[in-house]
């Protein structure tokens, strides 16, 4: 009685890990199908220029100052917590070092990016979800508008531009958090930190960390706009394509963070 | 002698299934020039999905429609966005563009048909035009969210009108407005076919609105086109299926 039990939950568990992972594999071929239309579409007229223009000036005005305040504070916070570790071997005069290249090449990044995909990413589920519920999405095509150019090209494209320059805007507000706490701690001038800062700095630290952002900002736009698009189930659908906008956009993002480090890795050992 | 009318839209033995559900199965239907046709079905009897398939929202599984003698589901995108032009479309949410005023709302429709309206260097009059022949000509610069429910169903059908169609497709255009307002609606669309000459098909379940608009109505049951006749002739029917949309 017992075994048949056990054979019996072994078997729904079975069937239920197999259906979540068709359920998956399903929605990762329909973001890449998504994806490729993207790239079909985005090189062929009409272009929404105007359009995109808004977009870049309302993703990257929406998130300046969050990005702002919430690089400054990890740059802060990063600082006084690193600080009685390098006191212990005698190396607070490596902190400026050590900040920039952690902030530079990882914590800038995919922290700056999550932000986004919190901010941004469902911003942008919510806003095509409900277009798509109230039949804006229709109406844009009923008019002669193709929705898929005006609001999904210029969407992934503004992010994908942004995303960058968000980025490198946070990156310059952690440091200088750093710096804030190294001169009220030590009394260290703003030039001598900052020449710390660039010398450490390398090539290879600085382009392959810009290089991912962008497809950071292009993740960012391509999930938040595939579950507006193709939001269901009326007003709760909206409210569902906002949240997983952001559980698959972080999500993407880290996968997409090791390959990036994983490859940068490879072309600068060879 | 009143001349005969051109059918302008040709539905032919429409298919159309979601899932396991048919909605459609079979339906044949005639709009001729200058016509107000009303159909009348049950909610989810497929009523919307088949002008979404006149307009090529959604696509058919089987069957054709000829609009304007041009096979819809034949023709390439540019094609159908150039017929497109022909085709008014009032959504049964009014669908207005919510981050965009009434005067962006109505110029919208307008930036992809330069080559029937040709290069629009001031769009104001086009605007005013459509705006005053739905009476909301003070509207211009109001956003969606400050407009009342009859207001945005107003807007909306000055939307479709600054495309000059020849054709106004209607999804239930008096469904969530009160008696009053379902009225001035109904009075607007009937000046609006006077004043343009357009034909259209109207979907809803207002019987009122069905008999002050109808040249002829189609009642869609089972996915096909039960009965059809005038008002009156439908109204006058035994069958108890007819009958019960009229009680």
């Amino acid at each position: 009685m017992i075994v048949s039990f056990r054979n019996q939950y072994q078997k729904s568990m079975i069937s239920k890990f197999i259906a979540s992972l068709k359920s998956f594999l399903i929605e990762v071929g329909e973001i890449s199908y998504f994806a490729g239309r993207f790239f079909k579409e985005f090189l062929f007229p009409p272009y929404e220029f105007k359009e995109f223009l808004r977009q870049c000036y309302y993703i990257g005005n929406r998130s300046l100052f969050l990005v702002g305040v919430t690089g400054f504070i990890i740059g802060l916070v990063f600082t006084l917590q690193s600080r009685p570790t390098l006191q212990e071997f005698g190396a607070v005069s490596w902190m400026a070092s050590m900040v920039s290249v952690s902030i530079i090449r990882e914590i800038g990044p995919i922290i700056t990016a999550l932000i986004c995909a919190g901010r941004i990413g469902s911003g942008i589920g919510a806003e095509l979800g409900s277009m798509k519920v109230t039949e804006q999405i229709d109406a844009m095509e009923v008019s002669g508008t193709n929705p898929f150019k005006y609001l999904v090209i210029t969407r992934i494209l503004a992010t994908t531009l942004m995303l960058p320059l968000l980025v490198i805007f946070g990156d310059v507000l952690a440091i200088y958090g750093s710096y804030l706490v190294e001169n009220v701690k030590d009394n260290v001038s703003f030039q001598l930190y900052f020449n710390q800062v660039f010398n450490i700095l390398e090539f290879s630290d600085i382009v392959p960390a810009t290089i991912k952002t962008f497809f950071f900002g292009f993740a960012i736009g391509l999930i938040g706009c595939y579950k507006g698009y193709y939001c269901k189930k009326g007003t709760a659908g909206v409210g569902k394509a906002a949240n997983a906008a952001v559980v698959y956009t972080s999500m993407l993002l880290f996968v997409i963070d090791f390959i990036a480090v994983f490859v940068t890795n490879i072309f600068y050992k060879m | 002698m009143e001349t005969k009318k051109e059918p302008i839209i040709i539905i032919n033995d429409l298919h159309k299934t979601f899932g396991t559900n048919t909605v459609l199965n079979g339906f044949n239907m005639i709009l001729n020039e200058g016509e107000n046709l009303v159909v009348m079905g049950k909610s989810g009897s497929g009523k919307s999905v088949m002008i979404k398939c006149v307009i090529g929202l959604e696509t058919p599984d089987s069957g054709s429609i000829f609009v304007m003698n041009k096979e819809i589901n034949r023709l390439e995108r540019e094609v159908i966005d150039e017929l497109r032009t022909e085709i008014g479309f009032l959504f049964q949410g009014s669908a207005l563009y919510d981050s965009m005023s009434v005067r962006e709302n109505l110029e919208f429709p307008l930036r992809r048909h330069t080559k029937k309206f040709g290069k629009i260097e001031d769009t104001t009059p086009l605007v005013m035009e459509a705006l005053e022949s739905v009476g909301l000509a003070n509207a211009i610069n109001l956003m969606p969210n400050e407009l009342s429910g009859g207001m945005k169903r107003r807007i909306a059908l000055a939307r479709t009108l600054i495309l000059k169609p020849k054709i106004i497709l209607y999804d239930e255009p008096t469904t969530g407005l009160d008696p009053i307002t379902s009225k001035e609606i109904i009075l607007l669309m009937k000046s609006i076919q006077e004043k343009y000459n357009t034909s259209s098909i109207i979907i809803t379940h207002d019987v009122d609105c069905a008999k002050a608009i109808a040249n002829r109505m189609i009642l869609l049951i089972d996915g096909i086109n039960y009965i059809e006749g005038t008002f009156d002739e439908l109204n006058a029917s035994n069958d108890p299926k007819v009958q019960a949309f009229f009680k």
